[in-house]
């Protein structure tokens, strides 16, 4: 089980020449719910498009289980931000989930059984199977949120990377969607999760990151979700010069 | 009443000709049209299509009127629209919209002074507005060869392009090739609009490619069906058009479209779940479980609160 991780070594992300985040390592244990804190601009996104390969690493390298060919494209799923999607798409969420095995499909191959199953299980572990002929836009939020995940599930991922699922979720909604984020972490996989709400963060996260340009802190939130991260990460400006610089040593 | 006037059409040959290319014309822009709708290109393919002219003007000049040169020259000019709006937008702060409708613009005024150049005297008004019981056999040609190179494209690619259009971000996370689909959507824009310029023209060649995707998205909510039935509506309305146009002598690029707007704005007012008048007719009501749980509850606070009185 030892090796049943991430690791992600001195990734370096930059755009024209300019980085967003530097020089980040961090080792993330399957089986956990990590968040992901740092204020607008802390390079949150960026490190998610990186590890997904949106992004070119400037330096650095990511294994997994050991592995140094880093993530099959289908191990790990990236969920964006509620308002990146156009939610008018003539598309049931159903389709929607089944749109998670077309990279097992391939482009051409018709759906099999096992297919309608694994979207089935997906819908029914998201607590949406009586939603499923519904049009997209007709879920609430935190449902919405819901339907991603399932399309991951169905994608048979093992990482999940959520950029904002929390954010304009009302407290019911926050509480179904974290209840299902922590029953995919008990299954075994590894949900990495950005977030900028910090009063929800000892309820949500077994771990936190604190980034901001680079990492400010790492490690299980009892441990790390301290004022003195919080200040680091969130009250000095981003870091964005060389790593010589003297006065973000703070 | 003799009903003679209604079958005379399909008795010339020169209208067999003309519904054939119109079925086809509009099957592989109707169907091509639920991607122009979803993706937000309909002002893009107005401005290609314009762009096309100085293309087929070049061509008339270099080879007078021959139905595979202006084919050739409106793809080229297209293609070298499409091309220079990407370089001016990727080299300088003007952004994409700007570059192409500058580009154009000046293109369609090129295509313009070009042709009062040509030797061979064009109608001009031809290329505007179409001219589809002028269809010749290569012209029936390259519509039929655009047809099978665009519809089994997007037949083969529906996968990956659905994945593109609903989200370009987790889709190129998934190791989809999203810029390269959408080079390959925009090729495939211009060549079924090519096909289009002979039946409805330049201007009106918008009218095919996005009124049939139109109508299915207020019908329906499902891609899958935009595909298919834009397609179905685009070679059904086309045809319908032009029938109108030959038996009350009316030019046929506007009747085709006129005939798909009527039809869109049918679904506008009346399609079931998205319907404007649906809509107003529609109760305004809470939904009648609710009002029915609403009341109950009432109920059962008004004898709570009698209970509390009586103590």
């Amino acid at each position: 089980m030892s090796d049943h991780r991430l690791e992600i070594k001195d990734l370096t992300v930059s755009y024209r020449r300019v980085p967003a985040v530097h020089h980040v390592s961090l080792e993330l244990r399957c089986g956990s719910c990590v968040g992901l804190l740092g204020p607008n601009g802390a390079g949150k996104t960026s490190l998610f498009k990186a590890l997904v390969g949106l992004v070119p690493l400037e330096t650095g390298s990511m294994s997994f289980h050991g592995d140094s060919q880093g993530l099959l494209k289908s191990t790990i799923a990236y969920l964006p931000q509620r308002t990146t999607v156009d939610w008018d798409f003539p598309i049931t969420v159903r389709r929607m989930v089944e749109m998670g095995r077309y990279q097992a499909l391939g482009w051409w191959r018709s759906f099999r059984e096992e297919d309608r199953q694994a979207v089935g299980r997906a819908l029914e572990a998201m607590e949406l199977e009586e939603l499923g002929e519904r049009q997209i836009s007709a879920l609430s939020g935190g449902q919405q949120q819901r339907a991603f995940l399932a399309r991951a599930l169905a994608q048979e991922a093992h990482v999940f990377l959520l950029d904002e699922p929390f954010s304009g979720l009302d407290k019911p909604a926050q509480d179904l969607l974290s209840g299902a984020i922590r029953r995919l972490a008990n299954a075994g996989n590894l949900l990495v999760v950005s977030h900028h709400d910090l009063r929800t963060v000892r309820d949500l996260f077994d771990q936190v990151i604190f980034l901001n340009g680079e990492l400010v802190a790492f490690g299980d939130t009892n441990l790390v979700f301290t004022a003195e991260n919080i200040r680091k990460t969130f009250q000095t400006h981003i870091f964005s010069g060389s790593a010589h610089e003297p006065d973000l040593a703070v | 009443m003799s009903l003679t006037w209604l079958f005379e059409p399909f008795s010339h040959e020169f209208m067999q000709r003309a519904l054939f290319g119109c079925a086809l014309i509009g099957f592989t822009n109707g169907a091509l049209s639920a991607f122009i709708v979803i993706r937000r290109l309909a002002l893009m393919a107005d401005a290609m299509a314009h762009s096309l002219l100085p293309g087929v003007a070049v061509a008339l000049i270099l080879f007078g009127l021959v139905p595979g040169t202006l084919f050739v020259g409106a793809l080229v000019a297209a293609l070298l629209v499409a091309f220079g709006t990407q370089i001016i937008s990727n080299s300088s702060r003007i952004k994409e919209d700007t570059a192409l409708g500058l580009l154009f613009a000046c293109s369609f005024s090129l295509g313009l002074v070009l042709i009062s150049f040509s030797r061979v005297s064009v109608n001009v008004s031809d290329y505007l507005f179409g001219n589809i019981l002028g269809l010749g056999d290569a012209d029936l040609w390259v519509i039929y060869l655009i047809s099978f190179i665009v519809l089994p494209m997007l037949v083969a690619l529906e996968r990956p392009l659905l994945l593109t259009v609903f989200e370009p971000s987790v889709a190129a996370s998934q190791g989809v090739p999203v810029n390269t689909l959408k080079y390959l959507l925009m090729g495939l824009l211009v060549l079924s609009m090519i096909s289009s310029l002979q039946a409805v023209g330049v201007i009106l060649a918008l009218g095919m490619l996005i009124a049939p995707a139109a109508t299915i998205y207020l019908l329906s909510d499902s891609f899958t069906s935009m595909f298919w039935l834009g397609g179905t509506l685009g070679a059904v309305g086309s045809c319908t058009g032009l029938l109108i146009s030959f038996w009350l002598n009316l030019p046929s690029g506007p009747c085709i479209v006129l005939v798909l707007g009527v039809i869109f704005l049918v679904a506008y007012l009346f399609s079931p779940k998205y319907g404007v008048v649906t809509r107003l007719l529609r109760p305004r009501h809470l939904h009648e479980a609710s009002l029915a749980r609403w009341k109950l509850s009432e109920q059962q606070r008004t004898t709570a609160n009698d209970k509390e009185h009586q103590r």
